[in-house]
């Protein structure tokens, strides 16, 4: 008998008898309504709690928080995607002299690693949506805006409309029907990356970014 | 990591002589003082303004329903995971999953591995069994990676490196990677996120563990802090999840529940900075991810405490480490002094399952029983209950509870054994009972001082001068 066999033939035959499943109540995690301000001042106070930072910019101004925010850090490149709105946006004005270099993401990573790893600075994404209480992104990797965009440069820009932030992790995947089909990654991101584990003392970009700036589009 | 070959193979049964040392240790004291007294000011605070008693009653119904259909949810598992891609593999023991994950790296020639958090590799002593195989398995988490530049084990499920304070880990990277000495911990991490940067890009197989798995989605879940668990899931070209077999959720708003119960239990945080959920390898038009995903589901004693009602609650655990943290015996001995993978009031419930209650007879009594892990625990394990069910069966229990534990009876001694039958036989005789306690109490003079081990610390209880039934008959006149 297979491995699988045998242990599943031990969980069906349990010796204690048949297992009653009871029901939950999933209401505990219910939040009242917050309004959309609300929202985001709870979700801007969460992530700034945990050294993340929001800025409140319009359809209009995203552009010029990006380059002011890039070139106080002195960022020499920025990591697009090829067709999003927003890797086509800053396209569209890639001759500024105030916004860094462009670099689209539209090979395989296998064919430039190294160069993801040493030499790109910062990244810019959308995200799916946020969620107020825990200061969360939600981020769907696509194609075009492939995972370790928002994992390897040290600086990670994402960008979430406000329109698109909900109150709990429980309402977003109900509201967003996550469990009609997840994509082959989905992830939750509630700051930059950290670590505690050097005598509990907080220390950022272990792995991930050092910083993440989140754009509230309203 | 060529010291890294010799397994620190800790003895469990030298329980006892370790406790003592760590207590003389007044390093590891404060270390561990220290921090769990942070842990459990934080957990407090992140569940101010919560229902947290209906939060744990619903934390452990969603444990409890998952357990209940536990077959046809890992079949439900499975399917739903290989529709998505990802290969699923059985494993009966923990040699049996490391033979897995050898396989799968030799199929791919393999020769690096780069391993994010996962206890149950510690519990099948992966990276050993790797290393042994010619294949190098470097842990990438910064407790775990540290703990393995020591060539030691983790003291903490949650915090690896809870053991060490900043000027050891110092020394330590100096010693080991020529890094500076230096107390600023913004250097140390900064040094070790350039050396795991190299590892990530070599390593041609990432080892992960596992939080939950989704039975409906086939949804793998990773709770992490760092990034190296999406490095370790992301950037090789083939991923190897191994988790217990019973990790699986029935749905995504599970999920939910037990995430806000699972983050604040274990560090104070709302949530982690990551929330990983992995549910396919690399779509032919994706750009990045592995080309391969695999899940291990490994038994390993699981399917043995799942047979028995009462010692079915240890598999609700969601390896939080609240236990630990609130644990005043923990915060005295340290999580190395029980030579155990998971030490700590969990690892005195489940460790006994994993290694027999013989080997592990000193895990159950290493208590005070005051309460506090039950009292914490998200899921409502009755840790506690769970602990003298198993000094029960640890000295053979009665008839009336027979015992099932592999390596029961390893605590009876035929002397105690005899004592406590003419104890029963007494009390149940009572012309007997008040002769005996007559003069007992009549020649109390002759009662010894010393009592073995108990009166170490304490002094010996003195018999009173007259019986109860004694003093109780004067009362009355
Ligand atoms: S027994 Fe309870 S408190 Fe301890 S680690 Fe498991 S879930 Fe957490």
């Amino acid at each position: 008998m297979s491995s699988r066999e045998t242990i599943l033939q031990r969980l069906r035959n349990r010796t204690g008898g048949e297992l009653v499943a009871p029901v939950s109540d999933f209401s505990v995690l219910e939040r009242p309504n917050w309004s959309t301000e609300e929202r985001i001042e709870r979700f801007e106070r969460t992530i700034e709690s945990v050294h993340g930072e929001v800025h409140r910019c319009t359809r209009e101004n995203w552009i010029d928080r990006v380059a002011e925010i890039l070139s106080a850090r002195k960022a020499r490149n920025l990591l697009i995607s090829s067709q999003h709105q927003i890797g086509r946006e800053l396209r569209a004005v890639a001759e500024r002299d105030d916004l860094p270099n462009l670099l689209i993401y539209d090979e395989p990573i296998d064919s430039w690693q190294p160069a993801l790893f040493n030499d790109v600075d910062a990244g810019i994404t959308s995200t799916r949506g946020g969620i107020a209480e825990t200061g969360s992104l939600i981020l769907w990797p696509t194609p075009d805006e492939p995972r370790l965009m928002s994992l390897v440069p040290p600086i990670h820009i994402a960008v979430l409309e406000a329109s698109k932030l909900y109150t709990t992790l429980y309402e977003a995947m109900h509201a967003q029907n996550w469990k009609t089909g997840m994509p082959t990654n989905a992830l939750l991101i509630s700051g930059p990356s950290k670590t505690a584990d050097i005598e509990q003392t907080l220390a950022y970009g272990v792995h991930g970014p050092k910083e993440l700036i989140v754009l509230v589009i309203e | 990591m060529s010291e890294a070959t010799q397994h620190p193979h800790i003895d469990v049964k030298e329980f006892h002589p370790r406790a003592h040392e760590a207590l003389h240790n007044p390093q590891i004291r404060q270390n561990f003082r220290k921090a769990m007294d942070g842990l459990m000011s934080k957990r407090k605070a992140a569940f101010e303004g919560w229902d947290l008693e209906t939060l744990r009653e619903l934390g452990a119904n969603v444990r409890l329903r998952a357990l209940a259909n536990l077959p046809d949810l890992l079949e439900q598992l499975e399917q739903k995971l290989t529709e998505n891609g990802i290969k699923v593999h059985w494993a009966l023991d923990g040699d049996e999953a490391c033979r897995i994950v050898r396989d799968i790296c030799v199929a791919r020639d393999a020769k690096t591995v780069i391993k994010g958090k996962s206890m149950v590799s510690e519990e099948m002593e992966l990276n050993h069994f790797l290393e042994r195989e010619g294949i190098e398995a470097l842990e990438s988490d910064l407790g775990e990676y540290i703990v393995q530049l020591a060539n030691e084990t983790p003291s903490h499920i949650i915090m690896p490196a809870i053991h060490k304070n900043t000027g050891e880990i110092s020394e330590l990277m100096h010693e080991k990677t020529g890094t500076d000495l230096s107390h600023d911990v913004e250097y140390l991490t900064a040094a070790a996120r350039q050396q795991l940067r190299e590892k990530f890009m070599n390593a041609d197989v990432g080892v992960s563990g596992v939080n939950f798995a989704v039975a409906e989605t086939g949804t793998l879940c990773l709770v992490e802090n760092e990034g190296n668990g999406r490095m370790t899931t992301t950037v090789p070209r083939c991923h190897i999840a191994v988790t217990g077999i019973e990790k699986v959720v029935p749905n995504l708003e599970d999920v939910s529940a037990l995430l806000a119960l699972l983050t604040r239990s274990a560090t104070g945080q709302h949530i982690t900075t990551y929330f990983n959920m992995i549910s396919g390898p690399r779509k032919a038009d994706e750009l990045d991810g592995p080309e391969e995903v695999h899940l291990v589901l490994v038994d390993n004693g699981r399917s043995s405490i799942y047979q028995d009602d009462e010692l079915l609650d240890t598999l609700r655990c969601i390896r939080c480490g609240a236990c630990m943290n609130h644990c005043p015996v923990y915060t005295r001995v340290g999580g190395h002094t029980y030579g155990t993978t998971y030490p700590g009031p969990i690892g005195k419930i489940l460790m006994p399952h994993l290694i027999g209650l013989d080997e592990g007879r000193h895990l159950p009594s290493a208590s005070s029983l005051c309460g506090a892990c039950g009292e914490v625990c998200p899921v409502k394990i009755p840790i506690p209950d769970l602990l003298v069910r198993l000094r029960r069966e640890s000295v053979d229990g009665d008839k009336l509870h027979p015992a099932k534990v592999r390596g029961h009876g390893s605590k009876r001694t035929p002397l105690e054994a005899a004592i406590w039958k003419c104890w029963s036989w007494m009390h149940s005789r009572p012309g007997l009972y008040r002769t005996g306690t007559r003069l007992a109490s009549r020649f109390r003079k002759l009662q010894p001082g010393r009592a073995g081990a108990w009166t170490d610390f304490r002094t010996a209880p003195k018999l009173a001068g007259k019986t109860l039934h004694e003093q109780l008959r004067e009362r009355g006149k």
